[in-house]
């Protein structure tokens, strides 16, 4: 405990929250619109600046002078907690996640802990209290049903969460997320292990059960920050809105952001467990064929200039995924809430089981 | 008697949908890129695109009094116009010409001649009923305001909308 | 570990654990619950074991509490909230966990290693997740392959106890 670790530390926590998360939640709001509207023929928000892209200001601007409206039959404490519990556990994820390699040899993740999934795991099944508590305490009906229905989904569709990156800490052997990167970088990318020993037959018969783990755990992140095609939580036809019907002004505007911010933690643990975190491998022609490792231990600028290339690689594969998100969403309609369960419990949970002793076997099998 | 729909059989590939979210999939994303390149016929961006020059010859917007080609006001404040407008838009306050005039046997004219476009509906019959050719709908449709005074068009905004007519009957001009 | 931090951390726990017993609004109870859960997984990763400490919040947290929460929600116990202090019962309740108290505070005051200052431990890099692995798949196998069965047989009860007959 040193000055200089707490204050880079504090450093890359504001960094984190005030220049990357906070900016870019605003603008998935302007993107999603922008995405959506295009998706449909239209334009979508470009008035308000250059192509719109102070519309997030003005939103912003809006939220906060609006009238912060308290309905008389809510449980006062409660309803003012929920909104804050709905954006805390979504802003705290990111905190495990390594962003970038190094950079003037300041590691590029807040913390490093050892359980780095079990974090990410622990903190975002506590995203669902905001959800709950913003249902019970409202004391209207809508609200409560979707409360209701959040907390069911969350539950249900965490099993196929955590057992869907079992497969990847089976091969990794470690549950620090660090290491999870460095494992990719040495050997691919877990749905595309084309470095390293690639003429080895087992790695490519890893990489089905792996790209299946990966589509599981997307879908399940999905359900789990109430994205369309299980958004029925709030469902806007059924609900009125969920949740959030009762909530006006900055309050409200707080679900939205937690759920955006929510999205932007589960795009970024995607990236990390299966997409080759920070890592971005380069052909090298440069004395005979071989992979480049660009990274922040470089001495002088070129090492400085690494540490921001990668940094930039992780935002550019996350910022994928949200778009990625975003297309689903305008593409696929709303699952039945027992069609929801069942796709869960009978499909997703047995697809990951099985999946784990695939994978399993062709470790064994194969003597990694 | 209640009907039982019968559910189609389905197989193996359509129950597992996946074929078919790829396809939806597909769907939205060429939608996206035409829209993007600009393939795509989109809304009308309203304040810099408008659709004035496809407006149809019939198009009724605000209503307004004309010059003929000699400049002259061809209002005589007849006031049939302020009679048969419907929602009681029109307020004219007549008033007389002086007998030294070269219009004289006009009679008279209208000193103050305010229509209300709060309360116009843009229906036409000020123009059906005139007998003077003397009040017309323009294509004019964004008049707006920030205040109910501001609204309401006296003869100056009204004869300004409205412009000098071609091709009207000049009945009150001396005989050659 | 610094010592304020434990201290808040214990002070935090009590606290809401008391205000679990005392509050009269179950759901109320139910989110001081975690929130005392919270301060417990904050004193073992203090620790530095970060496994316990984070299965605390995953499962006693995540998971049990948003089921008691999403059960008492259905329920909808308003009754409790009306109901009588019984000032009798209480003040046994409260004698009942005094007496406990000073037994432990007594037995506690005569061991022989309770005076005593351990050495701080070393600050471990070994990996407390992989630890924990090989104790569980390697000495205690057995018991962990007895436990999952038991798991497993509670499971399926459940399923069969909820499942409806087919009509």
């Amino acid at each position: 405990m040193n000055v200089f670790f707490i204050t880079t530390s504090l450093l890359k926590i504001i960094g984190m929250i005030f220049v990357v998360i906070l900016p870019m939640v605003s603008y998935a709001v302007y993107a999603e619109r922008r995405v959506s509207a295009l998706i449909q023929d239209r334009l979508g928000p470009n008035r308000v600046g250059p192509a719109g892209l102070f519309q997030p200001i003005a939103d912003a601007a809006k939220f906060l002078f609006k009238e912060d409206f308290t309905p008389a039959q809510v449980n006062k404490f409660y309803y003012w907690l929920a909104p804050c519990l709905a954006m805390v556990p979504a802003i705290t994820t990111i905190a495990v996640v390594p962003f970038g390699s190094t950079l003037l040899g300041v590691p590029m993740v807040i913390a490093d802990i050892n359980v780095g999934i079990l974090y990410v795991f622990a903190i975002s099944s506590l995203g669902v209290y905001g959800i709950v508590l913003a249902g019970w305490a409202s004391n209207s009906k809508y609200p409560f049903l979707g409360g209701v229905r959040s907390s069911s989904q969350m539950i249900s569709y965490e099993l196929s969460l955590g057992l869907a990156v079992i497969p990847v800490f089976l091969l990794v052997g470690n549950l620090r997320l660090t290491n999870v990167v460095r494992y990719q970088i040495e050997n691919g990318w877990m749905i595309a292990p084309f470095i390293g020993d690639w003429a080895n037959l087992g790695k490519w018969l890893l990489a089905i059960p792996m790209i299946t783990s990966f589509f599981v755990f997307t879908i399940a992140v999905f359900a789990e920050t109430n994205r369309l095609p299980f958004d029925l939580p709030e469902a806007e036809q059924e609900l009125a809105g969920g949740y959030h019907t009762e909530y006006s002004s900055m309050k409200f505007a707080l679900f939205f952001l937690g759920e955006y911010a929510a999205m932007i933690t589960g795009s970024a643990i995607i990236v990390t467990l299966f997409l080759g975190g920070w890592h971005l491998p380069l052909p090298s022609l440069h004395g005979g064929f071989h992979w480049l490792v660009v990274d922040g231990t470089a001495p002088g600028w070129r090492g400085v200039v690494g540490g921001l290339f990668n940094i930039a690689t992780f935002f550019v594969k996350v910022a994928a995924l949200l778009f990625m998100f975003m297309w689903v969403r305008w593409t696929l309609p709303r699952f039945r809430y027992d069609q929801l369960m069942r796709l869960g419990w009978l499909f997703f949970f047995e697809i990951a089981l099985v999946n784990i002793f695939i994978v399993a076997g062709i470790l064994a099998y194969f003597q990694f | 008697m209640a009907i039982t729909v019968a559910r189609p059989k389905r197989n193996w590939r359509e129950r597992l949908y996946l074929p078919a979210i790829a396809a939806g999939m597909v769907i939205t994303i060429k939608h996206f890129k035409n829209t993007i390149f600009g393939r795509t016929k989109v809304t009308m961006q309203y304040p810099e695109e408008k659709w004035d020059s496809s407006l149809p010859e019939h198009y009724r917007g605000a209503p307004a009094l004309v010059r003929d080609t000699d400049g002259r006001v061809r209002c005589v404040a007849c006031q049939l116009c302020e009679f048969i407008c419907p929602p009681r838009a029109i307020k004219i306050i007549p008033g007389e010409i002086p007998s030294t005039d070269r219009f004289a046997k006009v009679e008279k004219y209208p000193e103050e001649f305010d229509i209300d476009m709060v309360r116009c509906i843009f229906c036409g019959m000020c123009e059906e009923v005139c007998p003077e050719q003397a009040i017309f709908l323009r294509k004019d449709y964004a008049i707006t305001g920030f205040t109910r005074e501001e609204m309401v068009h006296d003869k100056d905004k009204l004869l300004e909308i409205g412009g000098v007519m071609h091709g009207v009957v000049l009945k009150w001009n001396e005989k050659k | 570990m610094s010592p304020i931090l434990f201290w808040f951390f214990a002070l935090l726990m009590l606290v809401f654990g008391a205000a679990v017993v005392v509050n009269r609004n179950p759901i109320a109870s139910a989110l001081n619950l975690v929130v005392s859960f919270l301060g417990l997984a904050a004193l073992f990763m203090s620790l530095d074991a970060f496994f316990i400490g984070i299965i605390q919040v995953l499962v006693y947290a995540g998971a049990v509490m948003v089921l008691f929460l999403f059960i008492i929600m259905l329920l909808d116990l308003r009754a409790e909230r009306l109901r009588k202090i019984n000032w009798v019962a209480s003040a046994g309740g409260v004698a009942v966990a005094l007496a406990l108290l000073v037994q432990i505070f007594y037995v506690i005051g005569h061991l022989t290693f309770s005076k005593q200052t351990f050495p701080p431990l070393a600050r471990s890099e070994i990996d407390d997740v992989h630890n924990i692995g090989l104790l569980l798949f390697g000495n205690y196998n057995l018991p962990f392959q007895i436990i999952g069965v038991l798991v497993l047989v509670a499971t399926i009860g459940a399923v069969l106890l909820s499942k409806r007959e087919r009509r």
